[in-house]
C-alpha cells in the first residue's frame, strides 16, 4: 500500500512538473552573493547551534560509542547524497542534501556538524557554496532541514505511522525546507521593487518545483537506507 | 520477509532512477547546466548594482577536475556506507556463531 503510495504521488508530481517549467537553481547560495551584513547574520544565528552539535555529539558518543559509527554513516550517506547532481524536470540540475538521515538518529544539532563537513568539502575543492556564505548554508542545510525533518518524524511517528512513511515524509520535506529557507535567504537580501515577500515568493517559485522530484528521491533514498542495515 | 525486503528496496532504487531519467527524456534540449550560473543571473536581475564581493579562494581548473572531486566525494562516502554495512553484517554473524 505504502510502496503504492510513493509510487503514485511520485508519477503525480511528475505530471504536476511537466506542466510547470521553470528556471535553473542550485541549492547553496554562492560564494560572495550574500551582502556582509546578511552573511554575518546566518553565521551569527548558526555558530551557537553548532556549537550545541558539538557538545551533542560528545554526549551521544560518550554515553554510547557504538554510535560513532552510525554517525559516520550519516556523514558518508550525506556526503553521497549531496554529491549527486541529479536532473529535474525544470531542465537543470541540482542535489540532494542528505541530512535527513542524521537528523533523525542523531536529532538537529549534531547534524549541523554533519552538514558543516559536507559544506566546507564542496566550498573549499568544488567552489560550490562558499565560505562566506557558509553561514547562511549550514543554517539552511544543517539547521532549518534538520529541525523539519526531526519534528516531521517524530511527529508521524507519534502519530502511528509507519517507519518508511515517516522517513521518507521527514527527509523529503526536510529538503524541501533547506530549499525553502534559502529562497529566504535570498530574498531577504534581494528584495525586488514590490518587497521583500515579493522576493521570497519569487525565490521560493523556482525553488520548489525544481526540488520537488529530488526531494522524492531524496526521501526514497533515505527509506532504502536504513532498511538495509538493519 | 527476507526477500520482500530486496523487493522494496529495488524498487524504491528504480523509482529514484526513474526520477532522473524521465527529465532527460522530456526536456531533451534543455541545457541541465550548473544552476549557480542562474542563480546569478536572477540575482543580478533583481538587483543590477550587486557586485560580490568575495570570490572562491580556489576553483577547480576545469570541468574535468571538478568530476574527479564530485566522483571523490560520492567515493568517500560510499567507501564508508559499505564498510558500515559489512561490519554490521561480520558482527551479527559474529554475535551469532558465539550464541552456538
Amino acid at each position: 500500500m505504502k510502496k503504492k503510495r510513493i509510487l503514485y504521488s511520485s508519477i503525480i508530481t511528475v505530471f504536476v512538473l511537466l506542466l510547470s517549467p521553470t528556471y535553473v537553481f542550485a541549492m547553496h547560495v554562492m560564494e560572495g552573493f550574500l551582502p556582509p551584513a546578511w552573511a554575518a547574520l546566518w553565521f551569527a544565528l548558526s555558530i551557537p547551534v553548532l556549537i550545541y552539535g558539538m557538545k551533542s555529539i560528545k554526549k551521544q558518543t560518550t554515553n554510547n560509542p557504538n554510535l560513532k559509527m552510525l554517525l559516520a554513516l550519516c556523514g558518508a550517506f550525506a556526503f553521497v547524497l549531496s554529491s549527486l547532481k541529479l536532473p529535474s524536470i525544470t531542465g537543470s540540475c541540482s542535489h540532494p542534501t542528505g541530512v535527513g538521515l542524521g537528523a533523525i538518529l542523531f536529532g538537529p544539532t549534531a547534524t549541523s556538524i554533519l552538514a558543516l563537513i559536507v559544506l566546507l568539502f564542496q566550498a573549499l575543492l568544488l567552489a560550490h557554496g562558499g565560505l562566506s556564505t557558509l553561514g547562511a548554508n549550514v543554517f539552511s542545510m544543517g539547521i532549518a532541514g534538520p529541525i523539519a525533518s526531526f519534528l516531521i518524524y517524530k511527529g508521524l511517528n507519534k502519530a502511528g505511522a509507519s517507519k518508511s512513511v515517516s522517513i521518507f515524509s521527514a527527509a523529503a520535506l526536510g529538503s524541501l525546507v533547506t530549499y525553502i529557507v534559502t529562497s529566504i535567504q535570498l530574498g531577504l537580501a534581494f528584495p525586488t521593487e514590490a518587497g521583500v515577500l515579493a522576493a521570497i515568493m519569487k525565490f521560493v517559485g523556482i525553488f520548489a518545483f525544481t526540488q520537488l522530484p529530488l526531494a522524492i528521491s531524496e526521501g526514497i533514498l533515505t527509506v532504502v537506507q536504513p532498511i538495509g542495515n538493519i | 520477509m527476507k526477500f520482500k525486503l530486496v523487493q522494496k528496496n529495488i524498487l524504491l532504487v528504480l523509482v529514484v532512477i526513474l526520477l532522473a531519467i524521465v527529465p532527460l527524456l522530456i526536456n531533451p534540449n534543455a541545457e541541465y547546466g550548473g544552476a549557480d550560473g542562474a542563480a546569478e543571473e536572477l540575482v543580478t536581475e533583481i538587483q543590477p548594482e550587486y557586485e560580490p564581493w568575495f570570490s572562491p579562494i580556489w576553483e577547480p581548473p576545469s570541468g574535468e577536475i571538478e568530476s574527479l572531486l564530485f566522483a571523490l566525494q560520492a567515493a568517500i562516502g560510499t567507501g564508508f556506507i559499505t564498510y558500515f554495512i559489512g561490519y554490521s553484517i561480520g558482527k551479527k554473524k559474529g554475535s551469532e556463531g558465539l550464541a552456538k
